[in-house]
């Protein structure tokens, strides 16, 4: 039967089986399977049928610990159930797992694999994360290719309910998950064909019924439970054979014959490899090549089945003629005798050859190594490097490979020129920025290539971590034979760069062929663009006979409407050149796509989409260049050499793409990592960034309290620093009487603004004669560069302001203080990173975070730089992200520790107070410490302590040294999303407020999982549509704010920069003053809010005014004075809320998506916030006077 | 005593229509116009400009930011299908026509040619008993001509009209050179009906923050004036029916309406301020002077006071602005 080919992801590829032999599905979001997830709650939400014609439900939980509970529940109640996860997502649903397995209950958990947080976190793909599962009792599964995600999700299924051991099926993040292939789809009759519904009958029938009760989950005694435990045995006796025979009666329908091991190879091979993952595939093209071209005897078993292992099924996999062994497990377990898969095989081999039928004549030499950890490369060359290893008599064993490991020596060296890539298949590669639309295009090319012709297809699409002005990196194949290459292009045959800027930043055309073809999207003319290409690019173009072709693809999108998008422009312009299709075919296929893409989205997007299509051609030109390099244009150094010698030598290496060379040793052994490293990486994303106007100026430093990125800042200092004051360095005489004779000074750092120009939405100063005209206005970045770079260094190395003279409860003055937290790779224009920067410049020099995982611990500590940074004392925030669920409770672990050490620091303080002086003692240990002169005091005694304590020859004047710094008052900060603080933190959040301590937790609240994509959270409010939420929240936000207060003690305030400054200024100090306690919930606009963020702060007015986010700050200590510890901010709702929450695409789409809902929902919306201003408004005027009263009965 | 009218072909009961506005976006309200008394129904308008910049503002930020980041490479669920453009407001039309038995008047306001008729049908398709073209556009440009702009609302009609089976209204503004010449190219064209006059929304100045602010006020009585002397004007040299809009507060503005020769006199502000229940009272107090000034049918009072039967026609001219000035002045003497 003649299937349909569809082209997909990985993880379409799983979910579309899942769904369809599902009848409940449980799930959370954790990149980088969310996407099965946010399948399934699409295709639940518009009435998909499983193959029984019912419509699975599906549900998001709390976190994967609730998540594999509820699948358990679901499982023993009867319906068949899935989930979706992995990394530390699998790690939490693993008592779960037991449970399940330990029942016999029939189930398939799809993981897309991925690292585990240890030294750092990583959302790329090994097999760390099931590894962890080989004790549960879960079967393993392993997909190598997308393909074969779908067919074995379909086979684990049915071997699940025949044999009832539970599975993971699980795949390569990223490498499977994320990439798109052209497959053969199986249809609801093959999936009706496979599974045998008397097993489905049987898990119904096994279910808790109460008109036949059972009890499970007993507890047993020493008596019993060991037998118990060996009851199951025979079912992961039997399981092997079943899975083979599903595998079986699988190729029976599809043709497609899969083992539990797969060998392929030489039938004679003396080497072998073992491997399982989309490493296999590369194997295999190796293998190939091997045995084809180089007539090696090697061979590549791939493990479909690991887990129940059989020892049986893989000894008759392997060639009788096999001497030696290389297993390679793309995991580590550090202090283990060898790797996971390393271990089982050797044991199978061992056991086998001391058995009393030995398989083989000479037991075979088996090592293992570690490959691929984190979506490392894995190349052919690797491939042949281990299989070099193998011919060596006694081969490395414990080796590593894709790596340089200069510190233990376990790297495999390999030759980067071993290239076997398919010289058939057309091999391109894409350079562009996230924001221009080159990945969508491709994607969208792909399924053009894939739909309409018989090649095989596969795009793997590469992003750096930055989240405003990041780089994206396409790679695609295409051919007649199947693409078994699951590496990034390493021969392009076709080359597009969409950002001429790119070409200074990244070797573009290191990896083009010679006679190549290369696209590049140039604002210059034709005539004028050879010259502007730097020197080196010219030379690659030269030496490798390029096909040169220019197009100015934005004015082509200015000219037909499309704004600044280029991506349908690009598209065409890689169809008429590259000759895959046909021009005209391609043309119409694209404009087909165009339809079928945008078509929903009306008629007068598809005619733009058209129109840009054909102006396309039309201004799509070949360049004819000479022999000559006549470009004078060098590429400038990555990080300025005046960078300390570990951003030079590490972290620009990093930055220019370059991370894959860095060795062992180059690397700090346990995660630290310097900070203030943000500042060295001037990634001149903004096209337009602010100017300053000092004649309308009015000091307010609104712009500077606003700016996400500290890329506008303020200092108001002596006029004698100007004499030397770089040409264009601007100033003007400060305000106040405090600064009389000073100058005050805002300097931009245009290199690392990213041009949100929220500054000049908040400027209040206009020009009275043109209000068009405010004392910031945009102004394009390039003809600025130069002269702001040298204005910017000038400008840093002007004295700050002596901070015990600022007025922090002031914006203006506060604004004064020094950030230190800069040029995050946050969105432009992102709505947390304001008061992240607030409490940096607040409380900075003394503070330790704890950062859940999310946007601000990935804007805050990914790779290469960090945006945390330190003062010219080199004081600064002290930063750590332990995991996404315990954030509260890794915060009140520094706190506990702080306490202990600071109350040892005290005891050691009073026990030597004779040898010490009992004046300093005594001041240190009664030291208010509240204001910046009270802590700044105490660090010069804690000095003077310091001196002291060196003189002492008493050993515990010797410990005091090593605790004294505790004597400075600490501030924990505890930060983290709504997903964190809402969802699957709450627990501990919840805990630690109970626990009476003085913690300051800020809660970034976007009302989604930014991070992940907009999965809804319980902080996501009535109406917005948000992944999961497809159809729109039906219910109202979680009150964080008021469930806090009922603790009485805690310190509650919720904000929004945006409504009023002073207002979140004055909560976050009160916050932090507050000797207990302390939760800040603070709104924070979104890009997944879906609205112009230069528009943030607007919005966030409305919302205040709307009454949807009332500003209040509930104060404990006005308990005692008998006053009402609520204070409420806002006026209630003054504007309706529609106002409001309609600017805003995750609400207005509801309007569009399902009118009649919208309105039900805006309704119930608004309602909800008339109710919960009279609740507020109730609150705040209750009468305290009765505790005040209380207490003076008390005294 | 009779109080029908007949306004573009349709028997209404009575001259009050409500005319375009919120209103008539709730259904539950459209049914209590109608048990209120009103004689038809003017839909609030159908803008074409609307459709497009919402569906570019759709397609914009569920596309931004999108796949520029591993985690995070979309952040929205994208629905199967949208219901962008017209579609609400055609099954709109059609709620409304199961819901009340008077007669629907759709409306719309259009920006390119091609969206004026494929809406204009699109609308006649939902079953509207009649389409009011609501030509709102203001010249800007110092290159465009009186013609030209003249030119636009007469082409624009032609389209419709010759698109559309249904009859067809036009609602336009007061300012051009010659309103008269107008109304006659419009009648040439083939309008079914003028509808007198279109109230530009004029945007206000906030001082405190030097921005220009929309500003939408609801009209008063004494912009009645306006379409109260146009359709005096024009009544009987034009074969389209005529209607008045603006500052229709009360059952004498309607009897002025109607002795000018209108057809029938819409009203919004005033339903907005007082509700629905507004046009039962004003018809009572309709009846009740007929009743005391002994009128029969409103057909014997339309026209009565337009410029071809009243006395004085200069009033409508040069004369009554002396006029009006020396009334202004008097008091002051």
């Amino acid at each position: 039967m003649e299937r349909k080919k569809i082209t997909i992801d990985g993880n379409e590829a799983a979910a579309r089986v899942a769904f369809k032999l599902s009848e409940v599905i449980a799930i959370y979001p954790i990149t980088p399977s969310s996407p099965m997830g946010e399948a399934s709650d699409a295709w639940s939400a518009e009435g998909k049928k499983n193959i029984w014609g019912t419509v699975p439900s599906v549900t998001e939980m709390q976190s994967e610990g609730g998540a594999s509970g509820a699948v358990h529940g679901s499982l023993q109640a009867g319906a068949l159930t899935t989930t979706f996860t992995a990394s530390q997502g699998l790690l939490l649903m693993i008592p779960n797992m037991h449970k399940i397995a330990g029942e016999l209950t029939p189930t398939v958990f799809h993981v897309s694999a991925r690292s585990l947080a240890a030294q750092a976190l990583s959302i790329f793909g090994d097999h760390s994360d099931v590894m962890q599962v080989r004790p549960t009792g879960f079967g393993l599964m392993a997909s190598g290719s997308v393909q074969e995600v779908h067919d074995l999700a379909a086979i684990t299924h049915k071997a699940s309910l025949e044999s009832r051991v539970p599975f993971v099926h699980f795949f390569d993040g990223f490498r499977t998950s994320h990439e798109i292939q052209k497959i053969e789809e199986l249809t609801d009759d093959d999936l009706k064909e496979l599974i045998d519904d008397s097993y489905v009958h049987a898990h119904r029938e096994r279910a808790m019924n109460p008109d036949k009760p059972v009890l499970r989950g007993s507890s047993q005694n020493p008596d019993v439970y060991f037998q118990g435990r060996e009851t199951v045995n025979k079912y992961y006796n039997a399981a092997p054979e079943i899975v083979q025979k599903a595998m079986d009666k699988f190729a029976e329908i599809t043709g497609r014959h899969y083992h539990l091991f797969d060998y392929y190879g030489a039938p004679d091979a003396k080497r072998v490899v073992i491997l399982m993952g989309s490493g296999t595939e590369t194997a295999e093209e190796t293998v190939a090549y091997m045995t084809e071209k180089m007539e090696e005897k090697v061979g590549v078993i791939k493990v479909r089945l690991y887990r129940p292992f059989s020892a049986k099924h893989l000894l008759e996999a392997l060639p009788k003629t096999v001497e030696k062994i290389a297993v390679l497990d793309r995991t580590k377990e550090p202090g283990s005798l060898g790797e996971p898969l390393y271990l089982d095989v050797q044991s199978a081999v061992i056991e086998a050859m001391t058995s009393e039928n030995p398989p083989f004549e000479k037991t075979p030499i088996i090592v293992g190594g570690r490959y691929g950890l984190s979506s490392k490369e894995f190349t052919p060359a690797m491939v042949k490097a281990v299989f070099d290893n193998l011919k060596q008599d006694h081969p490395k064993n414990h080796f590593t490979v894709g790596i340089y490991d200069d510190v233990t020596f376990t790297s495999l060296d390999f030759d980067k020129n071993f290239i076997i890539e398919d010289e058939q298949a057309t091999k391109c590669m894409f350079y562009g920025l996230g924001s221009d639309g080159t990945v969508g295009a491709n994607k969208n090319s792909i399924k053009i290539i894939g739909g309409e012709t018989d090649n095989y297809t596969q795009g793997y699409f590469v992003y750096d971590s930055k989240k405003s002005g990041s780089t994206t990196v396409s790679h695609l194949r295409f051919g007649k034979n199947p693409i078994k290459s699951t590496y990034l292009v390493q021969q392009a045959d076709f080359v597009g760069c969409h950002q001429f800027v790119l070409l200074e930043n990244f070797d573009v055309l290191g990896n083009i062929k010679e006679g190549g073809t290369f696209l590049l999207n140039s604002p210059y003319p034709k005539d004028e663009v050879w010259d502007k290409l730097p020197k080196k690019v010219q030379q690659q173009i030269i030496d490798k006979k390029l096909d040169f072709y220019v197009i100015d693809a934005y004015k082509v999108a200015k000219d037909t409407g499309m704004g600044a998008r280029i991506n349908t422009i690009m598209q065409t312009c890689f169809f008429a050149i590259s000759g895959i299709l046909e021009k005209d075919e391609a043309i119409a296929k694209i404009k087909n796509a165009i339809e079928k893409t945008y078509g929903k989205k009306g008629e007068e997007i598809v005619r733009k989409n058209f129109n840009a299509v054909d102006q396309s051609l039309a201004n799509l030109y070949k360049i004819d260049y000479g022999n000559e390099v006549t470009s004078q244009i060098e590429l400038p150094p990555v990080v300025s050499p005046k960078a300390p010698e570990f951003v030079k030598d590490v972290l620009a290496e990093l930055i220019a793409g370059r991370g894959d060379d860095v060795p062992v040793s180059k690397m700090p052994e346990d995660g630290t990592f310097p900070t203030g490293t943000a500042m060295w990486e001037k990634r001149n994303v903004a096209l337009e960034v602010p100017v300053w106007e000092p004649d309308l100026c009015i000091q307010c430093n609104k712009c500077v309290i606003a700016c996400p990125h500290a890329a506008i800042r303020a200092k108001v200092y002596d006029e004698e620093y100007t004499k030397n004051a770089p040409e264009t360095f601007k100033w003007m005489p400060a305000r106040g009487k405090k600064d009389a004779g000073k100058v005050y000074t805002i300097q931009v750092a245009v290199e690392d603004c990213t041009g949100c120009s929220l500054c000049v939405e908040v400027c209040p100063a206009k020009d009275k004669t043109n209000p068009s005209r405010k004392s910031i206005n945009m102004a394009p970045q390039i003809p600025l560069r130069e002269k702001e770079r040298e204005n910017f260094e000038f400008f840093l190395n002007l004295p700050e302001y002596d901070r015990t003279q600022i007025k922090i409860d002031s914006v203006a003055e506060s604004q004064l203080l020094q950030p230190l937290f800069e040029f995050s790779g946050a969105c432009p224009g992102c709505g947390e990173t304001p008061y992240v920067k607030l409490v940096s410049q607040l409380f900075g020099d003394r503070a330790v975070i704890a950062n859940a995982t999310g946007c601000s611990s990935i804007y805050g500590g990914n790779l290469p730089t960090t945006p945390w940074t330190f003062n010219k004392e080199g004081r600064g925030p002290t930063w750590n992200n332990s995991l996404f669920e315990d954030n509260a409770e890794f915060g009140l672990g520094m706190r506990l520790a702080i306490d202990r050490e600071t109350e040892y620091a005290r005891e050691l303080l009073s026990e030597l107070k004779d040898e010490i002086g009992a004046e300093l003692v005594e001041a240190i240990l009664t030291a208010p410490q509240v204001t910046e002169t009270d802590i700044k005091e105490q660090r010069e005694r804690v000095e003077q302590l310091n001196d002291k304590l060196k003189t002492l020859s008493n050993p515990r004047a010797k410990e005091l040294l090593t605790v004294s710094s505790y004597l400075v008052k600490r501030s924990v900060w505890i930060m983290g999303g709504d997903g964190w603080a809402y969802d699957i933190g709450y627990g501990g959040l919840d805990h630690v407020l109970a626990s009476g301590k003085n913690v300051n937790i800020l809660v970034l609240d976007t009302e989604v999982y930014s991070n992940t994509g907009g999965q809804q959270s319980k902080a996501t409010g009535l109406g917005a549509v948000a992944k999961f939420a497809a159809a729109g929240r039906p219910l109202p936000k979680k009150d964080l704010g008021r469930m806090a207060m009922t603790y009485g003690n805690v310190y509650v305030a919720q904000i929004a920069m945006g409504a009023s400054d002073i207002q979140s200024l004055r909560a976050i100090i009160e916050a932090e003053h507050y000797d207990g306690p302390s939760i800040i919930i603070a709104y924070s606009h979104c890009i997944a809010h879906g609205y112009d963020l230069a528009k943030g702060f607007e919005q966030q007015k409305l919302a205040v005014d709307s009454g949807y986010w009332p500003l209040y700050r509930y104060n404990p200590e006005n308990i005692k004075k008998g006053k009402n510890p609520l204070k409420l901010d806002y006026k209630g709702p003054k504007i309706p809320l529609e106002d409001y929450i309609y600017n805003e695409t995750r609400y207005k789409m509801l309007t569009k998506a399902n009118p009649e809902r919208a309105k039900k929902l805006l309704a119930d919306a608004q309602e909800h916030v008339n109710e919960m201003w009279k609740i507020y408004s109730h609150m705040a005027s209750m009468d305290y006077s009765h505790f005040l009263e209380k207490q003076e009965d008390n005294n | 005593m009779d109080i029908k009218t007949k306004y573009l072909g349709l028997e209404l009961k009575n001259p009050i229509v409500p005319s375009a506005s919120p209103l008539t976006e709730d259904k539950d309200v459209a049914k209590a116009l109608e048990d209120a008394g009103a004689a038809a129904l003017v839909v609030h308008s159908l803008f074409e400009e609307q459709i497009t910049s919402d569906t570019e503002e759709l397609d914009h930020f569920l596309s931004f930011g999108t796949e520029s980041f591993a985690e995070a490479t979309s952040y929205f669920p994208e629905p199967t299908e949208f219901k962008l453009g017209p579609e609400e407001y055609l099954n709109h039309i059609a709620t409304l026509k199961d819901t009340v038995e008077i007669p629907v008047i759709g409306s719309i306001n259009g920006v390119s040619a091609g969206g004026w008729v494929k809406y204009a049908k699109e609308i006649e398709e939902a079953g509207a008993d009649a389409l009011e073209l609501n030509i709102y556009y203001v010249p800007t440009s110092t290159e465009l001509t009186g013609e030209e702009v003249e030119n636009m609302y007469v082409e624009t009609l032609k389209a419709v009209k010759e698109n559309l089976e249904i009859p067809v209204a036009v609602k336009l503004g007061p300012f051009f050179s010659s309103m008269a010449n107008m109304a006659k190219k419009l009648d040439d064209a083939g309008a079914d009906a003028l509808v007198l006059f279109n109230r530009f929304y004029q945007p206000d100045f906030d001082l405190e923050n030097l921005e220009v602010i929309p500003n939408i006020q609801l009209s008063s009585n004494w912009e009645l004036r306006l379409p109260l002397r146009w359709i005096a004007i024009l009544y009987g040299k034009v074969k389209a029916d005529l209607a008045a809009t603006s500052g229709v507060q009360s059952h004498t503005d309607v009897l002025k309406v109607m002795m000018a020769g209108g057809k029938v006199a819409m009203i919004a502000s005033e339903l907005l301020r007082k509700g629905p229940g507004r046009i039962s009272e004003i018809l009572d107090d309709l009846k009740l002077w007929m009743e005391e000034h002994e009128y029969e049918s409103i057909e014997q009072m339309q026209g009565s006071l337009s410029m071809r039967s009243v006395a004085n026609p200069a009033a409508f001219e040069r004369a009554n602005y002396m006029k009006t000035l020396n009334s202004f002045r008097q008091p002051l003497i």
